[in-house]
C-alpha cells in the first residue's frame, strides 16, 4: 500500500550571505493516513524546516514530497498549519479568523449559513464558543493557540501540521491542550505531523517519534514506534513501565548520542 | 492573667456606664446622611478632585503665558497686551463672514479658504502618496528605484517649490495647492511604505497557507496591518500642510489666513496678527486631534 505522505530523499539548502547552508539532507519518511508523527530534535536540527517543506512554505532543493500521490507544490488548504506563535490576525475576532479559512475552502460549495455553522462547530470543538466574538488581544495565550487549531481543523485538512503548537504555553495549559488534541484527533481521524522539543509530549501524543540528528545537514537519526494503547491517560502512563522505557529511549538518543551542538564542540 | 482581664472589663464598664446614662436617648433616627457621605456624593467629590487635578497645570500654564505676554506688552514695545487683543478678537469674531470685495473679507472666510486649499492639496497628496507607498513597500525594485529621488526631494523647503508651481500652473491659487501637495506627500509615502515592509512574516504565511486571493490578502491582511502606519503618515502630513499654507499664502495673496496676516502687517494691526497666530495654532490642533481620534478608532492593539 502507498503511504499517505511520502518524503523521498529530500534535502534543503539555503543560500545565505556566508554561502550555502545545508539544513536537511537525505530525508526519507512515509506517513500513513491517520498516523500521528512527532518530529523531535535539538534546536536548529531542521525540524521546522522539514515541516515547512510539507506545508509547502519552502521548496525542497532536492528530492520529492508527495501527499496522496500528488506532488506538493506550494502551500495549500489541504494541509492545515498550526503555527508556533498562533499567527492570528489581530484585527479579526476569533470567529472571523476561523471564518477566513472556512470561506476559502468551502465558499464555492456551501451557503453562507453553512460556512458560519462550520466555523461555530470548529470553535466548539476547541471549547471556545464563548470567546467567538473576542479579538486575539483579548484572550489568553492558550485560547489563541486553540483558535489557531480550530482554524486549521475547520479546513478539514488531509494533514494537520503543527509547529511546536504548545511551546509557548505554561505547563498546565499545555497538558490541558494536549488532552484536547488527543480527543480531537481521535474524533476526526486526522493525520498529524507535529514538531516538538518536549519528550513527554512526543511519547504521549504520537504513534511514531521521528528523531533528528543535529544540523547542519541534519537527517532522520532514528524512528521510534510508540505502541501504547489508545486512548491514553497521562496519569496512568506515569506508572506505565513501557512509557518510561520509550521516554528514556528518546532521552538516550537526544542526550547521549546527539549531544547538544555546543557540548559536542 | 485572669485578674488583669477582669480588671480591664470592670474598668471599661465603669468608664462607659455614666456616659451612656448621661446621653439623652434619641427619639428617632433624625440624623440624615449628609450628601457628601452618600455614594453619589462621594463620586461627585472624587470627580471634582480629578477635574481639579487635571485642570490646574494647563490653566496655570496659560495664566503664566498671559502674564508674561502682558509684561512684555507693558514694557513699552509695540505689542498689544492680552486685554487689547481680546477686545479686537471679540470685535473680529462678532462678524466673521462679512464680504466687502476680494481684499476685505471676514476672518471666517479667510480660515475656510485656507482650509479649502489645504484640503485639496492634502487630498491629492493622499490619493497619490498612499498607493505609491503601498507599491514601494511591496516591490523592492520600486523601492530601490525611487528612494534616492525621495531622499533628495524630501528635505527641500516647501516654499522652494512655489516658483515651479507658478511657472507651470500660471496662477497663484493652484500654485499654493501644489506647494501643499508636494510638502505633505512625503510623510504619507514613507510611513505607508514602512508599514508594508514591517508586516510580520507570520501574517503573510497565513495568507500563503490559506491560499488567499490577492484581493483577500489586501483587504484582510495588508490593509488592516498597514492602516495604523498610514494614519500616522496622514497625521504628520496634515500638520505639515497647515504649517505651509500660511507661508504660501503670504507669497501668493488671495483670500486666506496667511495673506490676511500679511495684509494686517501692512496695516500695522498687530493685534490681528496675534489673533491670527492663535487661530492658526488652534485650527492645527483641532485637525491633529481629529485625526488622532480616527487613528484610535482603527488601531487594533
Amino acid at each position: 500500500m502507498q503511504s499517505y505522505v511520502q518524503i523521498e530523499n529530500a534535502s534543503m539548502v539555503f543560500d545565505t550571505r556566508k554561502g550555502k547552508f545545508t539544513a536537511l539532507t537525505g530525508i526519507d519518511l512515509h506517513v500513513d493516513q491517520g498516523e500521528f508523527i512527532a518530529l523531535i530534535g535539538h534546536s536548529g536540527c531542521g525540524k521546522s524546516t522539514l515541516l515547512n517543506l510539507v506545508a509547502g512554505l519552502l521548496d525542497a532543493t532536492d528530492g520529492v514530497l508527495l501527499l496522496a500521490n500528488k506532488e506538493i507544490k506550494g502551500p495549500g488548504p489541504e494541509r492545515g498549519v498550526v503555527f508556533q506563535n498562533h499567527s492570528l490576525l489581530p484585527w479579526l475576532t476569533a470567529f472571523e479568523n476561523v471564518y477566513l479559512a472556512v470561506e476559502k475552502v468551502f465558499a464555492g460549495r456551501e451557503s453562507k449559513a453553512q460556512l458560519k455553522a462550520r466555523t461555530s462547530a470548529a470553535l466548539e470543538l476547541v471549547g471556545l464558543t464563548h470567546a467567538a466574538a473576542k479579538l486575539p488581544g483579548e484572550i489568553s495565550g492558550g485560547m489563541k493557540q486553540r483558535v489557531g487549531i480550530a482554524r486549521a481543523l475547520a479546513m478539514e485538512p488531509k494533514v494537520l501540521l503543527m509547529d511546536e503548537p504548545f511551546g509557548a504555553l505554561d505547563a498546565l495549559t499545555r497538558a490541558h491542550l494536549q488532552d484536547e488534541l488527543m480527543k480531537i484527533v481521535a474524533a476526526t481521524q486526522s493525520t498529524v505531523i507535529m514538531v516538538t522539543h518536549d519528550v513527554d509530549e512526543a511519547v504521549l501524543l504520537s504513534d511514531r517519534i521521528v528523531m533528528m540528528t543535529n544540523g547542519p545537514a541534519a537527517t532522520i537519526g532514528e524512528i521510534l514506534t510508540v505502541d501504547l494503547p489508545r486512548p491514553r491517560d497521562r496519569l496512568q502512563l506515569a506508572h506505565d513501565p513501557k512509557y518510561h522505557e520509550l521516554r528514556s529511549q528518546v532521552l538516550e538518543f537526544l542526550y547521549s548520542r546527539q549531544m547538544r551542538p555546543k557540548e559536542a564542540a | 492573667m485572669n485578674a488583669v482581664t477582669l480588671n480591664d472589663r470592670s474598668l471599661s464598664e465603669v468608664m462607659e456606664a455614666p456616659e451612656t446614662e448621661a446621653l439623652p436617648a434619641p427619639a428617632a433616627p433624625v440624623r440624615q446622611t449628609p450628601y457628601f457621605e452618600t455614594e453619589s456624593g462621594k463620586r461627585f467629590i472624587e470627580g471634582t478632585l480629578t477635574l481639579f487635578k487635571n485642570a490646574v497645570p494647563p490653566l496655570l500654564g496659560m495664566l503664566l503665558f498671559v502674564a508674561l505676554w502682558a509684561l512684555v506688552a507693558n514694557s513699552g514695545g509695540q505689542i498689544p497686551g492680552p486685554g487689547e487683543t481680546w477686545a479686537a478678537a471679540v470685535e473680529l469674531f462678532s462678524d466673521p463672514f462679512y464680504d466687502n470685495g476680494p481684499n476685505d473679507q471676514g476672518i471666517g472666510w479667510n480660515i475656510l479658504n485656507s482650509l479649502g486649499r489645504v484640503g485639496i492639496g492634502f487630498s491629492l497628496a493622499a490619493a497619490v502618496g498612499i498607493p505609491l507607498g503601498f507599491m514601494i513597500g511591496r516591490f523592492d525594485f520600486l523601492n530601490r528605484m525611487l528612494s534616492p529621488i525621495i531622499s533628495i526631494l524630501r528635505p527641500v523647503s516647501p516654499l522652494a517649490w512655489l516658483p515651479i508651481g507658478l511657472l507651470v500652473l500660471q496662477r497663484a491659487e493652484p500654485a499654493s495647492i501644489w506647494v501643499i501637495f508636494i510638502s505633505s506627500i512625503w510623510p504619507m509615502v514613507l510611513n505607508t511604505a514602512a508599514g508594508v515592509q514591517r508586516i510580520p512574516q507570520d501574517y503573510m504565511n497565513v495568507a500563503r497557507v490559506l491560499n488567499l486571493s490577492e484581493l483577500k490578502v489586501f483587504t484582510k491582511i495588508l490593509f488592516p496591518a498597514v492602516l495604523p502606519y498610514v494614519l500616522t503618515g496622514v497625521r504628520l502630513a496634515i500638520g505639515v500642510a497647515w504649517l505651509v499654507i500660511v507661508a504660501a499664502e503670504m507669497l501668493t495673496g488671495g483670500v486666506g489666513i496667511g495673506f490676511w496676516v500679511w495684509d494686517e502687517w501692512n496695516n500695522l494691526n498687530v493685534a490681528h496678527i496675534i489673533i491670527a497666530i492663535f487661530v492658526v495654532g488652534i485650527v492645527g490642533l483641532l485637525l491633529e486631534q481629529m485625526l488622532m481620534l480616527i487613528a484610535k478608532r482603527f488601531s487594533y492593539e
